[in-house]
């Protein structure tokens, strides 16, 4: 029981008017103490869904964990009392979401939202949150970070206000830091800032970081390990050297070789991956990737695919079809 | 510049200013700058980059050059036509020639449309062809850009984002244009889909030789697209070259940051990164002399006021706005 934390076999469903459908389907992987995870994938993959049922953020009432583990620190957090999954969140696993604007409360001080959690977790009195919060601000980066405890989201740009989130994240020194997408929303320089800073931060506190993002060159990186998912399950996953070096599944294939990369030649025609993720509801049970490819072939689609481990630490969903161990010797 | 003739688009000293009133008279008190004096021309049957981080001024001069703004100063030549100040009624019967994909078909697309109006109303208002001409050009389009033909009586809403992005490219078109203004056309698509789009803006390209101005913030996808890329900063571009040039030889230190902000997908790749501090200064108080050395705090940024900060050609087709903090 060495990773700080360990999934094992999470099912997370929601329930829709057309029945119970599965955006998670039986997902396994751990993170280790201090090191970085990038979870990729096209949106609607299941992404988000899985992080937010580590710390119980689903929507309800639709939303529901099904099956499955989460280790934290050797804890079942399915199987928490309320208040201590209330201790976990915002204290021992800190959150920074995609939209800063949608995360922030507009009509209050960000000096509030920050001392709320101080108050909250490590029970300080409202003075010595207050100077925390601009010591806080002060080490995300903020500049007077004195005046600045007293304004409101909307004074602030958009980078501004997701080191606020990460001001707010990291109030508690948490173990682990989930990202979602934190930096799809800014400019390619304030990214490199915002990376960076959640880099230095994670340095200091040793903390772990669960990053979710579809972008391939912060994966590349900014992470120790990559999972990659695809409708709700994971494909191939693997220290993030190996991975990119290597990879075994069609589906890591497509989206390697799919990305514009400035060394290639202008204007030529870029790999794409045929058709598109199928709706949630039409999910097979077998290889969802070879429904995506038309593969008629029922065997595939019906049964799922075992994982088989091809170097330490790289498992690739061994389908038959979409596991392509030759091809990768050619690139 | 080069011969004019073969120019579809030529942009001289063009700025749009919005102004800000105020107190009790409601008199203008201040402008957002939002373009302030650019410079450039788009070839016939090729492609213009423009890039820029946001707040820059890019979508705003895009809006302007397919004349949904009214340009407060300079000049926009559109085919030798002078669109500057034309009235609506005048531009209506150019307009066949240029058109514009937004960036998010979701809210660029009236859902209450059937896909086969959507597509069919840049030919009524030009009031191209009868009714089953006008159908058969709607399929062919459809087909064109790779959607289904049940997709006519379908509505946006029943589309993929990638799809959608698809019917905002066949909408634009049916009607034959010579010069397309694409603002970030791919940005809100997934990596699988966009490479799809690019393909397919290639192919139309190649296809049918219109002219792109292509508007977005993700260097490596302008890179991809375009023959000559122009990078733009509070309002007014800083450096323009052709695509190979300036990601081999950047001059402006602002183009020099952006690039090496990308991160590129490579693990091994190192990280060189420039981190800029700090956002893009309010373009309604813009700092005198250079913005870009204002911002970084370069030691010779006093240099630069007062300076007027020429745009030079620095090698054949390799222009720069020279001034002496951001450019040796």
């Amino acid at each position: 029981m060495s990773s700080l934390l360990e999934i094992n076999g999470l099912v997370t469903s929601f329930e829709t008017d057309s029945g119970w459908v599965r955006a998670v389907d039986g997902i396994s992987y751990s993170i280790e103490a201090g090191k970085t995870v990038g979870l990729v994938g096209e949106s609607g993959c299941g992404k988000t869904v899985s992080a937010m049922s580590i710390i119980d953020l689903l929507p309800k009432p639709s939303g529901h964990v099904l099956e499955g583990e989460i280790l934290f620190k050797g804890e079942d957090l399915r199987k928490v009392t309320n208040e201590r999954m209330r201790q976990v969140r915002g204290g021992e696993i800190g959150t920074i979401f995609q939209e800063p604007m949608a995360a922030l409360n507009p009509v209050h001080r960000i000096g509030r939202q920050i001392t709320e959690t101080l108050k909250l977790h490590e029970g300080m009195s409202g003075r010595q949150a207050t100077a925390k919060a601009v010591e806080l601000l002060d080490a995300v980066g903020i500049p007077a970070p004195e005046k600045r405890v007293s304004a409101y989201p909307h004074e602030l740009s958009g980078g501004m206000r997701q080191r606020v989130m990460i001001a707010i994240a990291l109030a508690c020194e948490p173990d682990l830091l989930i990202a979602d997408e934190p930096t799809t929303a800014l400019d390619v320089t304030v990214q490199a800032q915002i990376l960076e800073l959640i880099e230095s931060m994670q340095e200091k506190l040793g903390m772990a970081v669960l990053m979710i993002t579809h972008d391939l060159g912060v994966i590349a990186q900014n992470c120790d390990e990559v999972v990659v998912m695809y409708a709700g399950r994971i494909v191939e996953r693997g220290p993030v050297k190996e991975l990119f070096a290597n990879p075994h599944h069609a589906y890591t294939r497509g989206l390697l070789s799919s990305i514009p990369r400035l060394d290639a030649e202008r204007k030529s025609e870029l790999t794409t991956i045929p058709g598109q993720v199928a709706g949630i509801q039409d999910f097979v049970a077998g290889c969802r990737f070879c429904q995506r490819m038309d593969r008629d072939r029922s065997v595939l689609l019906r049964t799922r695919p075992d994982y088989c481990e091809i170097s330490p630490g790289h498992w690739v969903e061994a389908c038959p079809e979409c596991f392509q161990p030759e091809a990768s010797s050619v690139s | 510049m080069s011969d004019s003739s073969s120019h579809i688009l030529s942009v001289r000293d063009l700025k749009m200013h919005f102004p800000i009133r105020g107190g009790v008279m409601m008199k203008q008190i201040a402008a957002v700058k939002a373009v302030d004096g650019v410079n450039f021309h788009i070839e016939k049957g090729e492609t213009l980059g423009l890039v820029g981080e946001s707040g820059c001024g890019k979508s705003t001069l895009g809006k302007a050059l397919v004349r949904l703004l009214d340009p407060t100063a300079g000049s926009i030549h559109f085919n030798q036509h002078d669109i500057t100040h034309m009235s609506q009624s005048q531009l209506r019967p150019l307009r066949q020639d240029f058109q514009m994909v937004f960036q998010d078909p979701a809210e660029s697309l009236d859902s209450r449309m059937a896909v086969g109006e959507l597509v069919a109303e840049p030919l009524i208002i030009q009031k191209l062809g009868k009714r089953p001409e006008r159908q058969a050009k709607v399929a062919e389009m459809l087909r064109r850009v790779g959607l289904p033909a049940n997709a006519i009586q379908k509505f946006p809403f029943e589309f993929s984002g990638g799809q959608r992005q698809r019917i905002g490219i066949a909408r634009a078109l049916t009607v034959n244009p010579d010069l397309l203004v694409l603002d970030e056309p791919v940005s809100a698509l997934d990596v699988s889909v966009l490479s799809q789009v690019m393909n397919l803006l290639l192919e139309l390209q190649r296809e049918f030789g219109m002219s792109y101005l292509f508007i977005a913030h993700d260097l490596a996808v302008v890179k991809h697209m375009s023959d000559r890329i122009a990078v733009m900063y509070l309002g007014k571009i800083v450096e323009l070259a052709p695509a190979d040039e300036i990601y081999q030889n950047p001059r402006h230190a602002y183009t020099k940051a952006l690039l090496s902000a990308i991160p590129e997908p490579d693990p091994t790749a190192s990280k060189n990164r420039v981190i800029l501090e700090g956002d893009v200064p309010s373009p309604i108080d813009p700092p005198e002399g250079c913005a870009f050395g204002h911002r970084v705090g370069h030691p010779k940024y006093q240099e630069s006021i007062g300076k007027d900060l020429p745009f030079e050609e620095i090698a054949p087709g390799h222009w720069v706005q020279k001034c002496p903090c951001c450019v040796d």
